[in-house]
Parts: structure tokens; sequence; C-alpha cells
């Protein structure tokens, strides 16, 4: 008994000493990230950095459970966008407002808001970005003698590309859901959150997501889709096709689209704005501290490091994470053409998109909301369900879930 | 210690002394089987009372998990009213229903002839053939659901292109050609398929076990009464729903109750074939999958605790009419 709470002892006083000197610490995250890791831990001496990798959905689960029950965390844990919005306001992470104020400027504004909670603290930082474009097949837009500007201009001059590519037997988008997702999400209204006003209010029956929703009917009932699920073999295949001309996702699906899904078609490819020019954001990642961790310090301190300059341009080029610091975009790197883009500068459009997409607060209710109006969507474009009923009746059970 | 200790020990302390070791023999005599069962006790307690003991608990609060443990709040039946007057937890109900009713009557329809074939063919063919049958129910649900979502899909789907090869097949487009009109089919993704696509999965996967739980039963039945109903006469058709059937009703029983609690359980399938209930989850998601959504997606705990006691009772309420109507001739007494 004795020799155990000696050992706890000086255990215990060992914890307490480690501020200044090496602690042993773990980043919780999932692929790519251990690739970034690797490549950057070796020159970062100050702690013993572990890391625990999950493929993404069992990472957050995990995250969940460890949060729920107060033990077992990383020291740092890796947060996609989808989730920030439900963690950052449950007291759950240390509040880093202090440490982080001195870079705070330096980062994409609207990801730094996506960080906070209600009470206006940091509680997440960004650390990698997810511009929101459209890319598209330049060699379709040339056959049909189209230019950019002219189908980029509004949505209905989008739509009216699409009529035209499907007399030639080419779809404009593999799934019309990526279409209203993209419009809710792009065209939030100055104040508003996502789903939710300022006051908590369910935003779903607003105009914004009527017209989403009639977007995207309208692609599927005139056939310009495939209703191929996105992240499936044949939504990959219809890539690999050349099926599909155009799709709405984050400046990353670049990586995937050279890498994986799609290398052949290298060259076909261009990278736009959304349609009626509309500035927004797909995915991303944040960093935050688990209040249960014994080393905050640090944990920051590894923070604090991912979040460098020099490390943020290292992401880029080790796992295609966009850098959320702003000062990395003046680096030559971002000017460099791109291949698989027939030679286009498009790192230049994506730093553009992040440096002027407008903040959205986050809202607790967020998850809920979007399973909510995902169901709707799909009751509209598959099963016939009249536009205002199915978003009334989300309305109402969101209403009935966010208490 | 004291001098006094040091001393020879009275005959009244000995005695004391005696009856205390007595005791403790006693004592440990009494207890060895539960030490030795304490393993299990211990491991059974924090897996399966706690759980159940802590979700009562829980279904009376709200919770957000993320925010730890400090957090609930004592809400009385809010929970239970919130659910109940849910129209999403009657949608998933009824998708449960009709799913364990379409892959589960077909499941002993098959197997009560199947198995009553097996033991006709002999004893060598039939291992063989058992074992094939119940090979998909020890396979892992999760690798079976890929598969099968991967088989199901829309152009690339094995499925499809049969059904698309026999529309357009000389010899059977006479049949099958109306099918033209219908492809490709969206058997995971449109609502009024995703049912019959998970039913048939469910199907597929237990059928097996099932045929093994009744090969079992028809061999407990004795070769004497087939042979004195052969000589009176009865065909092999009466054989079955005479001798057979009757015989089997306990382990019919027996199967069916573990079908109606496994079938009103169902996750994994529609989770998989769903896409993790991104597509056709109007029709296709279970009332298990969407207690998973309210926990773990929601992170509402308490209403997820209060849907899960609802399930408990529906479960409760079928096994039991299922026991009120056939469970005294089920279970072999008249």
């Amino acid at each position: 008994m004795k020799h155990t709470h000696g050992l706890g002892l000086a255990l215990a006083s060992l914890t307490l000493t480690s501020g200044a000197m090496a602690a042993d610490i773990r980043l919780d995250g999932f692929p790519d990230y251990d690739s970034q890791l690797e490549a950057i831990l070796g020159d970062f001496p100050a702690h013993n950095v572990e890391m625990l990798m999950n493929e993404h959905g069992g990472h957050h689960d995990k995250l969940k459970t460890n949060l729920a029950t107060g033990s077992g965390a990383g020291d740092v844990v890796l947060i996609d966008r989808n989730f920030v919005g439900s963690f950052v306001n449950q007291g759950g992470f240390y509040d880093l407002t202090d440490e982080f104020a001195p870079y705070k400027d330096n980062f994409a504004a609207y990801a730094v808001t996506q960080g906070q909670g209600n009470d206006g603290n940091q509680y997440a930082v960004p650390v990698d970005l997810g511009p929101g474009v459209v890319y598209y097949r330049r060699d379709y837009m040339e056959d049909m003698g189209y230019d950019l500007d002219e189908v980029m201009t509004d949505w209905d001059s989008y739509l009216d590309y699409g009529r035209a590519l499907k007399e030639d037997d080419i779809l404009l988008i593999g799934n019309a859901s990526a279409i209203a997702t993209a419009y809710w999400n792009f065209n939030v209204e100055p104040g508003n959150g996502l789903y939710f006003d300022a006051d908590g209010e369910p935003l779903v029956t607003s105009d914004r997501f009527k017209r989403a929703f009639e977007l995207a009917k309208t692609v599927r009932d005139e056939g310009m889709d495939a209703n191929i699920s996105e992240w499936t073999e044949e939504w990959y295949a219809g890539f690999r096709e050349g099926r599909f001309a155009t799709q709405m996702s984050g400046a990353w699906l670049l990586g995937h689209l050279q890498n994986w899904m799609a290398p052949e078609t290298a060259g076909n490819w261009g990278v736009s704005n959304l349609p009626d020019n509309t500035y927004g954001t797909w995915g991303g990642s944040f960093l935050a501290i688990p209040r249960q961790s014994d080393n905050p310090e640090a944990a920051w301190d590894l923070i604090e490091y991912m979040i460098s300059e020099d490390i943020q341009l290292a992401g880029f080029k080790n796992i295609a994470a966009f850098p959320a610091h702003t000062g990395t975009y003046d680096d030559p790197m971002f000017n460099e053409p791109i291949e698989f883009l027939r030679g286009q500068r498009a790192r230049v459009l994506f730093a553009d998109i992040a440096e002027n997409v407008t903040p959205v607060e986050p809202h607790e209710g967020d998850q809920i909301a979007e399973s909510l109006i995902g169901t709707a969507l799909e009751q509209v474009l598959n099963d016939g369900v009249d536009i205002d009923t199915a978003l009334a009746n989300a309305e109402r059970q969101i209403k009935r879930r966010v208490r | 210690m004291t001098t006094t200790e040091m001393t020879e020990p009275t005959i009244a302390q000995n005695n004391a002394q005696r009856d205390k070791s007595d005791r403790q023999r006693t004592f440990w005599h009494k207890t060895t089987p539960y030490w030795f069962m304490s393993p299990y006790i211990i491991i059974f307690g924090t897996f399966g009372i706690f759980p159940v003991l802590f979700m009562i608990y829980l279904s009376f609060h709200t919770w957000n998990p993320v925010a730890g443990l400090g957090t609930m709040e004592f809400v009385g039946l809010e929970n239970y009213t919130l659910s109940l007057t849910d129209p999403t937890l009657w949608q998933t109900l009824w998708n449960t229903f009709l799913m364990a009713l379409y892959s589960g009557v077909p499941q002993h329809l098959v197997a009560l002839p199947m198995a009553y074939l097996l033991v006709q063919l002999g004893k060598r063919a039939r291992h063989w053939l058992t074992t094939a049958y119940f090979l998909p129910y020890v396979t892992s649900t999760i690798a079976i659901s890929m598969i099968f979502f991967v088989m199901f899909s829309k152009e690339s789907g094995i499925i499809n292109q049969i059904l698309t090869g026999l529309a357009n097949g000389s010899l059977t487009g006479w049949a099958f050609g109306w099918l033209n009109d219908f492809m490709p089919l969206g058997w995971v993704q449109e609502n009024s398929l995703i049912r019959y696509s998970v039913s048939f999965v469910v199907f597929w996967k237990y059928v097996g076990f099932n045929i093994v739980i009744y090969t079992a039963g028809l061999a407990t039945i004795s070769d004497e009464l087939y042979e004195a109903a052969i000589i009176d006469g009865a065909n092999s058709w009466q054989r079955f729903t005479r001798i057979a059937l009757p015989l089997l009703r306990p382990f019919i029983f027996f199967a069916v109750t573990l079908t109606i609690i496994g079938n009103m359980n169902l996750f994994d399938e529609p989770y998989v074939l769903t896409r993790g209930l991104q597509q056709a989850s109007t029709n296709g998601m279970t009332i298990s999958n969407y207690l998973y959504r309210v926990a773990w997606e929601w992170l509402d705990m308490g209403s997820a605790a209060a849907i899960s006691w609802i399930l408990f009772m529906v479960i409760g309420l079928f096994t039991g009419l299922y026991f009120w109507f056939f469970g005294r001739r089920g279970l072999g007494g008249e």
C-alpha cells in the first residue's frame, strides 16, 4: 500500500512541475493528419507527442464518449467543422481566448468565429479550411460553346447550362442535393446562423431554403443529375467516365480527384466560384484542448506549433490541408499553376474565398437541423413531397428537438 | 505490542478464538461459490445491470454527453411525452415492424420445409448443407450488408444488371421486358424499395440459423412415428404437416420468439444499407437507428434513453401477445 502511495505522490509532483519540462501529450485525430504529424513532429522537440488516429466518424464518436465520461481524450483533439458547433458550447474544452489572441488576426475571420462559443470565447482554433467552390469540366464547356462567366452568372444560368448539357447526354451534377446544400450554406443572411437566427428560432422555412430546394428539385425533375449518392463507388465512376460536368465541394476535393477518384481526367477540370459569385465554405478542421487534459500548457505548445506559418504551409504541401493562417497566402506556392486544372492558379482563388467568407455563428442545434433538413430534401427529391410541406414539417420537428 | 498479549490465553479466550476461526471457516465455506462467480457477476454488473439502471435514471433527465456528467437536469416525464408525440418515432417503429414482418415471416416459411428436406437427404448431405446455410449467420453483419450494398447499387450493381439482362434477353425478354420501364432500380436509394432490400438481407442472414434450429428439432422426432404413418398410408406432405409440424411446436415457438426480439432490435443492416441513415432514411430507418441518431448525432441522451424504454415496452408487448396466444401450445402443453 505504502509503495503505491509513494508512487502516486511522485507522479503527482511530476505532473505539477511538468509545465516547464518536456511532457508526454497525445493528439487524437483522423487521417490524413497522421501524415502531416509524422512530417512535422521531428522539428518539435519541446514535448513527446503521441498520436491516436481513427477514421473520421469513429474519431468523433470516441471524442463524444470521452467528453461524456470525462476521461480518455487526448490532450489535443482535432474536430471537424460539422461537429464544432455542437462541441464549443458545452464546456468540455479549455478557453483559449488569451492564448489565441496574438494570432487571431492572421486567421480567416469566419473560421475564427466558428471556433467560438456563444459566450464569445475561443474554444477551438482553426487549423485548416475548406473554401467552397465548383469544379467543372473545361472540355464540355468548350465543346458546348459556353464560357465560364456565362454559366456562373447566377443560379438560373447555371441551370440553363445543365439543360444544354442534357441534350448532349451529359449530366450537370452527380446528385442534385449538393446544389441545395451549397445554396443554403453559402447564402446565409447577415446576422443569421445557418439554420437558426440570432434568437435561436429556426430559419428552415425561409426563402433561402425554399430556393435551395427548388433549385435541386428542378435539376432532379428535368433529369440533369444521376441521383447517385456521393462518396459511393458509382459516384467515383461517374467522375472517371466523365458523366458529370460540375461538382460543388470544398477546395479539398481537388486532392481526391487527382489522387484517386479520377486521375485520368487530368487537364479537363477547372475550378470556379459558385454561381452568383457566392463565397462559401465546405468543411475545415479545428484543434481544441479538452478540460480533462493534464497538460494544457504543453497541449497549447503543440497547437501553437501547428498553426504557425511554416507548419500551415507544410500541411498544405503534405496533405493538401488548406491553411487557416492567411499570412501564408503570399507564399509563392499559391501562385503555382495546377496541372490537373489545366494550369489554373486555383490556390489564389481558394485564398480569395477564405478571406471573404462571411462569418456564420454556429448553433448547438445545427446537427439536429442538418439531419432533419437532409431528410426533408430527400422527401422532396425522391418522394415528390411538396417543398412547403416538407420544410414546415422539418421546422416543427426542429422546434421540438432543440430544447 | 504490549506485554499482556504475550501471556498465555485463558480458556475463555481460547474458546472465543476457536469460535472465531470456525466462523471464518464457515464464512469462507459458504461464500466460496460466490467468489468463483464474482468475475462474471462483476462484469455482468458493470456492463449489464449498471447500464440498465443508469438508463432508467437517464430517461428522466436531459443530458448532452459532450457537456460532461455534471450537466444532467431532471425533467420528469418530458422525454417520454416528447418521444411519444414524435412523428419520427412512430414512423421508425412502423418501419421496424414492417421490416420485421417482411424478413421474419419468410424466414420461417422457408426454413421449416428446408429443414425437413435436409433431414430427408441423409446425414452427409445434411451436414454439408446446414453448414453452408449457417455461414451467413456467423459472418459479420457489417461485411454482409456492405457487400449487399454494392450488389444493390443502381448502375453497376449485379442485381440490376441481371434484371436488365433478363429484360433484354432474347429468350426472357417477353416475360421481363416490362422491367425496362423501371430500370435502373434504386434498391437502397428509394424509400419505396428500401424496406424490401433490408428485409431481404436480414432474411438471407438468418434463414440458416432457423434451418439449424429446425433440423435439430426434427432430429428429436422418432423415426417410428414416420414409419407408422407410412404404414397408415400417409404421403410425404401429410407426414410433414401431421407429424413434423406439431412436434416441432416448441422449436417454432423458440425460433419465432428470437426472430421477434431480434428483428425489433434491427440496427446494422438498415444502418449500412442507408449509408449511415443518409439515404432512403424515411422508410429505411428502424427505431434502433433512430435512437442512435438522437443519442449520438443529436446528443440528446435523455430522449434516447426514453426511446429505448419505449422500444423495450413494444418488444415486451409483442412477445407477451405471442406468448398469450401461442405460449401454452407453443411450449408443448395442451
